[in-house]
C-alpha cells in the first residue's frame, strides 16, 4: 500500500516545527511515524505535508530533576523500556513500554506520538493517567501544560490545539506502580489495560491512581476504584477491585471482545496491576 | 580404488543442510517482485468495497488523464479479450469473469484496472476510478443461503447451491444410481450410544508471507508469452495461460521463480494471471502486478469453511457401529480451480483411521458473498480428521473411556492393509497402534494425566487432548486429478560428470533441491555438491504438474529416481565398454565407476561421462550421451498417519488459552531428510494450532471481512507456541519404490482436534462437551463464567 | 522530489525521491537491494526489517526521507563478501527457513536481539522475533538457529 503524495520538511527546533506546520496548511508532525504511516499507507490519513520533528535537539531523552522525571516527546519506546532511571524509579513506565507492539515498533515509535495519536487501545495513555503526568505542549501561542486526566477527551480526541506539539511528559516517579493488559491476539494492542500507581506505607495503600485503556473511547481514570483502594492492605485488594468497572459506561465492543467481556476484564486487570504494584 | 580415499556418506535419511539456504539467507533469492524487465509497466486493480451489488457506473476519466497512465480497463473491456475463467472440477459453474461485469459478488472482486509507469502512480490512478453500485442483499451464512434468501448470487443457481446434495459411503452405488440405507440404519438402530454434534471448521486466510505477484511479457517478434508468477504449479499455469490467450502450449513459458510459500492458495490460476497476460499481449508491454497484503486477504482464495453435522453410533464398549456426516461447505462467491473438489476429500476420509462398518456422508456446497475458497494446507483432510476425531473424543468422554483406548478399539488393524474403506479409498499401509503407543510413550501420557489432575487440584483449568489422523496424499493416479496424477523427472549426466536434474515439482520452501540431490547423489555415489536440481521453469523442465497434496517426494521424487535408474543403466553400459567388463559387474562407488572384484580398473565418474559424450569407439547399438526421463504415475495415493497429544491451560479469569505441550508422532514412511521433515511438521502444526487457537476469517452480515489485516487476523507469532516434541514411526508405502508417503500437510490434521479436545477436557467440569474453533478467549470465559467458575 | 543521502551497507547513496517513497522501496527499487521484502501493509510482518542507525526497524513504515543522513544495514550488508554472519550461519545450520521470504527480516531482528542480549533464553528469543511473522517453520527451527548463533557469536570476527 502506498500513501498519497505529500511534502516533507525536517524541523530544526521546536519553534521551527511550529512555524513550519503553521505555514503548511493541512500538515502533520511526524516523529517515529508508527501510528501515522500505517494510516497513510491505507490512505486513511492524507496530510498534505509532514513536518519531521524526530531529530529536534533536546526533544528526546529521559531526565530527572527536582524529584520529577521528564521524558522528551521523541523518546522511543525502546529507550523508555531500557532506561535504568525508569527501571529503578518508575518501573511501570518501562514495563508498559515493553508491552507495546514488537521490538521494531518500539525502536521507532515515540511516547509523544503515542499520546498525541491517543489510540483508544494504546498502552501509554493509561500509564500517564496513573502517574498523573503533565503533558507539556508548545504551540504558536506559547507553551502550556495539561494534566493527563484533562488531555484525553474522547475518541482520538485530545487537548492538542491546531499547530501544537507535545514536547515532554513530566511526572513524579512512583515505584509502587504496575501495568497489566489483556492483549488483542493479532495486534497486541490492549483489549483492556490497567495502570495502577500506589502510595504505600506500612503495608497499607494510602492512595491510588488508576488509569484504564482499551475499554472506552479514550483512556480514563478509575476514580471510584482509587477511592476503594485507599486504606486497603494487600488482602483486601481483590475485593476492592471487584467493583472496578462499576462506573465505566459505554464500554467498547468489537470483533475481539464484547462490551460485557471487556467490562468483566476491568476488575481482573485492575487487580493484576495493583498486585504488580504492591510487589515492587 | 585406494582404501584411504574418503568414503562418500550415504545421504538418504541424513539431516543434510539445505542447498537453497545460502542464497536466501543473504537476501539473494529472486521473487516475482524482485524482477524487472525493460519497458515494464505496473498494473493495479480497483476492487469493489461492497459484497454484492450491480455496477451502475464506472468513471475512469480522471485515471486515464494522469500522466504516466498507459491504459485503463473496466470489466467489460477485459471481457472482450478474455473469456470467463475455467475451473478444474466437473461441476456446473456460473460464469466467472476475471474482472467483474455488471455484478459484484464479494468485497474485493476486481472491477477495473490501470496500467501505469510506476507502482505508486498505478495506485493513485486506481484510486481515481469512481465506481457506483446499486447494492443487493448479501448473504454470508451458508445455511441461510441454501434457502435462496435473501439473495440469489448466480441466477442459474436459485438456491445458491454450487453442488446439490451428493451422497457417499456405505450403500451408495459409485454412479449414484442407487442408495441403500439399510446398513447405516441398522448401525444406528443397534447403537447403545449415539453422539450427535454440529461442528464448524471455520474459514481461514492462507497468508503465505509472500503475497502473489505476476509479470507477463508478450514478445510480439517471437510470438511468445513469458509469465513469471508466484505459483505452486507453473506447468498448469502454462497450459491455462496458453488456452485463455488462444496460444499453443509451445508459445508460453511459465516461470515460478523463488516462491514465498503457497499452502495451497497458489495452486489456483487466478484472474490476475490471466489479466496480466491478456493486457501484456494487447499493449505489447511487460506487465507486472504485485499483491498488497490487504488485497491478499480478499483476492487470494480462503481455506476450510465447512459445517459438519456428525452422528456417531457405538456400543457401550466403545466399538463404533456407524457414522453419519452431513457436510455443508461455504465456498464463497465463485468456483475456482479446485474449489468444488476440496470438500469431496473430507467425504473420502470420513472414517479416519477406524474400521467403521457403515458410513453415510452427504455434501452440499453453497455460494455466499465471500471470497472463494480453495485448497489450504490439508485441503479437505483436516476437516475430516477434525470431525471424526472430535466425535471419537466425545464418545470417549460419554463412555468415560480413555481417549486412546476408544481409538485403539476401532483402529483398522495392520493385517487389514491394503484396506478398502467404505468411502472408496484404499489405504496403502498402516500400523496405527504402533504410532499410538509411540505417542503415549513419548508424551508420558500417564504422567501427563497426573500432572493435569494435580493442576486441577490446584484450581487450574488444564486439559489434555489426543487425536489420531490419516491423510490421503502423494496424489495420485490420473483418475484422482484433472491435470493428470503423474510427475516428471529428467536426469542428465553432464560432460564433466556433474548431474543436472529437472523436476516437475515446483518447490516453494519444501527443500527439494536438497532432498532430490541427496537421492541422486546416493544413486550414483557422487558428492552431494555434484548434483543440481532445476525446477519451476517450463522452458527448462519439459513436463510437470506441480507441488501440492504432499506429493513431491512420493511422486516427483520417484520420477527422478526412475529417470536416474535409466541413466545409471546406460552409464553402466558405457562403463562396461570402457572397462571391458560385463554391465552386470559395474559398480558405482565413492565417485568412481568400477568393476566388481577388480578395484584397480575403476575410473572416475567424470571419465565415464566424458566418454559417453565423445564415444570413440561408440559401443555397438548405443547412442551417445547420458540423459533420460521418467513419468511416474503411482497406482494409488499414499496414506500417512500419526498421533498428536497436547496439554493446554485456560486462564480461569480471562478465558485465554495457552498451549503448554504438543507431542506429535508422525509416520510418513521412509524419510529422505529428517531435518526438512521436522520443519514441514512444525509448519503444519503451527497452522493447525493457529486455526484451533487464534486464526479466524470473520465477516459481518454485510459481507465485509472484519479480519482484513494482521491487525485483526491473528497470524501466529513465535510467542504463541511452546517447543513441539516430535518423533516418528516408519511404515513404508508399497505405492512407490522409495517407500515415502509425504509429510507437507500432516501437521494440520491432528493438531486441530487435539487442541480442541484439550480445551474441552480443561472445561469439562463446566459440563461442556464440544467447543467450536477458534478458541476465542471470550468464548471460553463465557463457558467458565456462566458456571460461576471465574474465581479459583 | 527531495534529495537524500543514506549510508546503506557502508556506502553513501544519494538520490532524489518523492517524499512518500517508503524506505523499503528506496532500497528495493532504487538500490536493487531486493533482499528486504514487503509482506504486509500494517507493520506487523517484519519482512522489511533492516537496521537503521544500528537498531531494527520496519522499512515499510519509514519514509526514505526520514532516514536521510542515517546508516542503514540490510541483509545484503550483514557480512563481508564471501562470509556469513553468525545469525545467517545459524539459520543455515538449523534449517531456520523454508520459503525464505520472511528470512532476511527475521535475521535482522535476530541480529538486533543478540546485540541487546548476547545470551537470550528461549522465551527472550521468541519475544525478540515477535515482530516477524513466518508462515512456514512454526518458528521452532528459527529459535534453534538463533540459539546456534548466540553460541557461536563470541567466536565471530565482529
Amino acid at each position: 500500500m502506498i500513501p498519497v503524495a505529500f511534502e516533507y520538511q525536517r524541523a530544526t527546533s521546536v519553534d521551527d516545527a511550529i512555524a513550519k506546520l503553521a505555514a503548511s496548511g493541512g500538515g502533520k508532525f511526524i516523529a517515529g511515524g508508527h501510528s501515522l504511516v500505517p494510516l497513510m499507507k491505507l490512505r486513511l490519513s492524507e496530510p498534505a505535508q509532514l513536518i519531521d520533528i524526530a531529530r529536534i535537539p533536546g526533544l528526546s531523552g529521559i531526565r530527572a530533576s527536582g524529584g520529577r522525571i521528564a521524558i522528551g516527546a521523541t523518546t522511543t519506546h525502546y529507550e523508555i523500556a531500557a532506561s535504568p532511571l525508569l527501571r529503578d524509579q518508575c518501573p511501570m513506565m518501562a514495563e508498559a513500554a515493553t508491552e507495546i507492539g514488537d521490538p521494531q515498533v518500539r525502536n521507532r515509535g515515540t511516547i509523544g506520538g503515542s499520546i498525541a495519536h491517543a489510540d483508544p487501545a494504546a498502552d501509554f495513555p493509561a500509564v500517564v493517567l496513573a502517574l498523573d503526568a503533565d503533558i507539556v505542549l508548545k504551540g504558536p501561542t506559547g507553551a502550556r501544560t495539561v494534566k493527563a486526566s484533562a488531555f484525553f477527551r474522547g475518541f482520538y480526541d485530545v487537548d492538542l490545539g491546531a499547530g501544537e506539539l507535545i514536547t515532554a511528559i513530566q511526572f513524579a516517579p512512583v515505584k509502587s506502580a504496575g501495568y497489566a493488559k489483556l492483549r488483542q491476539r493479532a495486534s497486541h494492542y490492549a483489549v483492556v489495560g490497567v495502570a495502577a500507581a500506589l502510595e504505600v506505607s506500612g503495608g497499607v495503600i494510602r492512595s491510588a491512581r488508576v488509569g484504564l485503556t482499551g475499554a472506552t473511547t479514550h483512556a480514563v481514570r478509575l476514580t471510584s476504584l482509587e477511592a476503594a483502594l485507599a486504606g486497603k492492605r494487600a488482602d483486601a485488594v481483590a475485593a476492592a477491585c471487584a467493583g472496578a468497572a462499576n462506573d465505566v459506561a459505554d464500554v467498547n465492543a468489537d470483533l475481539h471482545a464484547s462490551a460485557d467481556y471487556r467490562k468483566a476484564m476491568i476488575p481482573v486487570f485492575a487487580r493484576r496491576a495493583v498486585e504488580r504494584a504492591l510487589a515492587r | 580404488m585406494s582404501t584411504s580415499a574418503p568414503v562418500l556418506p550415504k545421504l538418504i535419511g541424513e539431516r543434510v543442510k539445505r542447498r537453497e539456504d545460502p542464497r536466501l539467507i543473504r537476501g539473494l533469492g529472486t521473487y516475482v517482485d524482485d524482477l524487472k524487465v525493460t519497458g515494464m509497466r505496473h498494473l493495479a486493480f480497483k476492487r469493489c468495497d461492497i459484497a454484492h451489488g450491480t455496477i451502475t457506473s464506472i468513471d475512469t476519466s480522471a485515471a486515464a488523464k494522469m500522466t504516466g497512465v498507459e491504459a485503463v480497463y473496466t470489466g467489460a473491456d477485459i471481457a472482450k479479450i478474455l473469456a470467463p475463467m475455467p475451473i478444474g472440477t466437473p461441476f456446473p459453474s456460473p460464469p466467472h469473469h476475471a474482472v467483474a461485469v455488471d455484478v459484484v459478488r464479494y468485497a474485493g472482486e476486481p472491477v477495473a484496472l490501470v496500467v501505469a509507469s510506476d507502482r505508486y502512480l498505478a495506485r493513485d490512478a486506481a484510486d481515481a476510478i469512481v465506481v457506483t453500485y446499486d447494492p443487493l442483499p448479501a448473504v454470508v451464512d451458508p445455511e441461510a443461503a441454501m434457502t435462496g434468501q435473501p439473495t440469489v448470487i448466480h441466477k442459474d443457481f436459485p438456491h445458491n447451491l454450487a453442488v446439490a446434495l451428493v451422497p457417499s459411503g456405505t450403500g451408495v452405488a459409485p454412479d449414484y444410481s442407487s442408495i441403500d440405507n439399510s446398513a447405516v440404519d441398522k448401525a444406528f438402530a443397534d447403537a447403545e450410544v449415539v453422539i450427535s454434534q454440529r461442528m464448524v471448521n471455520h474459514r481461514l486466510v492462507p497468508n503465505a508471507m509472500e503475497p502473489r505477484g505476476v509479470l507477463a511479457h508478450w514478445e510480439p517478434g517471437k510470438d511468445t508469452m513469458t509469465i513469471w508468477s508466484s505459483t505452486q504449479n507453473p506447468h498448469i499455469l502454462k497450459t491455462m495461460i496458453a488456452a485463455m490467450n488462444g496460444l499453443g502450449q509451445h508459445q508460453v513459458r511459465a516461470i515460478a521463480p523463488e516462491v514465498g510459500g503457497g499452502f495451497g492458495a497458489k495452486i489456483n490460476i487466478y484472474a490476475e494471471e490471466y489479466v496480466c497476460s491478456v493486457v501484456s499481449k494487447q499493449l505489447g508491454l511487460p506487465i507486472k502486478w504485485v499483491e498488497d497484503r490487504s488485497e491478499a486477504f480478499v483476492a487470494t482464495t480462503h481455506g476450510r469453511d465447512i459445517i459438519g453435522y456428525i452422528d456417531l453410533a457405538a456400543r457401550k464398549d466403545g466399538k463404533v457401529l456407524g457414522l453419519k456426516m452431513r457436510l455443508i461447505a461455504d465456498i464463497g462467491a465463485y468456483n475456482m480451480l479446485l474449489t468444488a473438489a476440496i470438500p469431496t476429500l473430507t467425504m473420502l476420509m470420513a472414517n479416519g483411521t477406524y474400521d467403521i462398518p457403515a458410513i453415510r456422508t452427504t455434501l452440499t456446497e453453497v455460494f455466499t458473498n465471500k471470497t472463494p475458497t480453495d485448497a489450504y494446507r490439508g485441503a479437505g483432510r483436516p476437516e475430516a480428521t477434525y470431525f471424526v476425531e472430535r466425535a471419537m473424543d466425545m464418545l470417549a468422554r460419554e463412555l468415560k473411556m480413555d481417549p486412546a483406548e476408544v481409538r485403539r478399539k476401532n483402529f483398522i488393524k495392520p493385517n487389514q492393509f491394503p484396506y478398502q474403506t467404505q468411502m472408496g479409498a484404499v489405504y496403502d499401509s498402516g500400523d496405527y497402534e504402533k504410532a499410538l503407543d509411540a505417542a503415549l510413550t513419548a508424551s508420558n501420557w500417564k504422567g501427563l494425566v497426573a500432572e493435569r489432575d494435580q493442576a486441577r487440584a490446584e484450581g487450574r483449568l488444564v486439559g489434555l487432548g489426543l487425536a489420531f489422523y490419516v491423510e490421503v496424499c502423494g496424489l495420485g493416479p490420473s483418475s484422482s486429478l484433472p491435470t493428470g496424477g503423474w510427475e516428471h523427472g529428467q536426469v542428465t549426466i553432464e560432460r564433466d560428470g556433474r548431474i543436472t536434474a529437472t523436476t516437475g515439482a515446483s518447490p516453494h520452501g519444501q527443500g527439494n533441491e536438497t532432498t532430490f540431490a541427496q537421492m541422486l547423489a546416493d544413486q550414483f555415489s557422487v558428492p552431494f555438491e555434484h548434483v543440481t536440481i532445476l525446477h519451476g521453469d517450463t522452458g527448462i523442465v519439459k513436463q510437470g504438474i506441480g507441488t501440492f497434496g504432499s506429493r513431491s517426494q512420493a511422486v516427483a521424487g520417484t520420477a527422478l529416481h526412475l529417470a536416474g535408474g535409466k541413466v545409471r543403466k546406460k552409464m553402466a553400459q558405457f562403463a562396461a565398454a570402457m572397462l571391458e567388463a560385463s554391465e552386470d559387474d559395474i559398480v558405482f562407488e565413492n565417485g568412481m565407476v568400477g568393476v566388481k572384484g577388480a578395484p584397480a580398473k575403476a575410473k572416475p565418474f567424470a571419465a565415464i561421462a566424458a566418454y559417453a559424450y565423445v564415444p570413440v569407439p561408440l559401443p555397438p547399438g548405443m547412442e551417445p550421451g547420458l540423459s533420460d526421463e521418467a513419468f511416474f504415475e503411482p497406482n494409488n495415493n499414499t496414506y500417512p498417519f500419526g498421533c498428536h497429544i497436547s496439554m493446554l491451560e485456560i486462564d480461569r479469569e480471562t478465558g485465554e488459552p495457552k498451549l503448554l505441550k504438543l507431542i506429535a508422532v508422525d509416520d510418513a514412511g521412509h524419510l529422505i531428510n529428517p531435518l526438512i521433515v521436522e520443519g514441514q511438521i512444525h509448519g503444519g502444526l503451527a497452522q493447525g494450532i493457529g486455526q484451533a487457537m487464534i486464526e479466524e476469517a470473520v465477516y459481518n452480515e454485510d459481507g465485509q471481512l472484519l479480519t482484513g489485516s494482521f491487525m485483526d487476523y491473528a497470524l501466529p507469532r513465535a510467542t504463541d507456541f511452546p517447543r513441539f516434541e516430535l518423533s516418528a514411526t516408519v511404515t513404508p508405502t508399497p505405492v512407490n519404490p522409495l517407500g515415502a508417503k509425504g509429510v507437507g500437510e500432516a501437521g494440520t490434521l491432528g493438531s486441530t482436534p487435539c487442541i480442541v479436545s484439550a480445551a474441552v477436557d480443561a472445561l469439562s467440569q463446566f459440563g461442556v462437551t464440544h467447543i467450536d474453533m477458534m478458541l476465542r478467549p471470550e468464548k471460553l470465559w463465557r463457558i467458565i463464567h456462566n458456571h460461576g467458575g471465574g474465581r479459583s | 522530489m527531495v534529495p537524500i543521502a543514506i549510508t546503506v551497507n557502508g556506502k553513501l547513496r544519494k538520490a532524489h525521491v518523492e517524499p512518500r517513497t517508503l524506505l523499503v522501496h528506496f532500497l528495493r527499487e532504487h538500490l536493487n537491494l531486493t533482499g528486504t521484502h514487503v509482506g504486509c501493509d500494517t507493520s506487523q510482518c517484519g519482512a522489511c526489517t533492516v537496521l537503521v542507525d544500528g537498531r531494527s526497524a520496519k522499512s515499510c513504515t519509514l519514509f526514505a526521507v526520514q532516514a536521510d543522513g542515517s546508516e542503514v544495514t540490510t541483509v545484503e550488508g550483514l557480512a563481508p563478501e564471501g562470509q556469513l554472519h553468525p545469525v545467517q550461519q545459524g539459520f543455515w545450520e538449523e534449517h531456520g527457513l523454508q520459503c525464505g521470504y520472511c528470512t532476511p527480516g527475521m535475521i535482522m531482528s535476530a541480529v538486533n536481539l543478540l546485540k541487546d542480549n548476547p545470551a537470550p533464553s528461549e522465551s527472550q528469543i521468541r519475544e525478540g522475533i515477535a515482530g516477524n511473522l513466518c508462515r512456514c517453520t512454526g518458528y521452532q527451527h528459527i529459535v534453534t538457529a538463533i540459539q546456534h548463533a548466540a553460541r557461536h557469536s563470541g567466536k565471530a570476527a565482529r
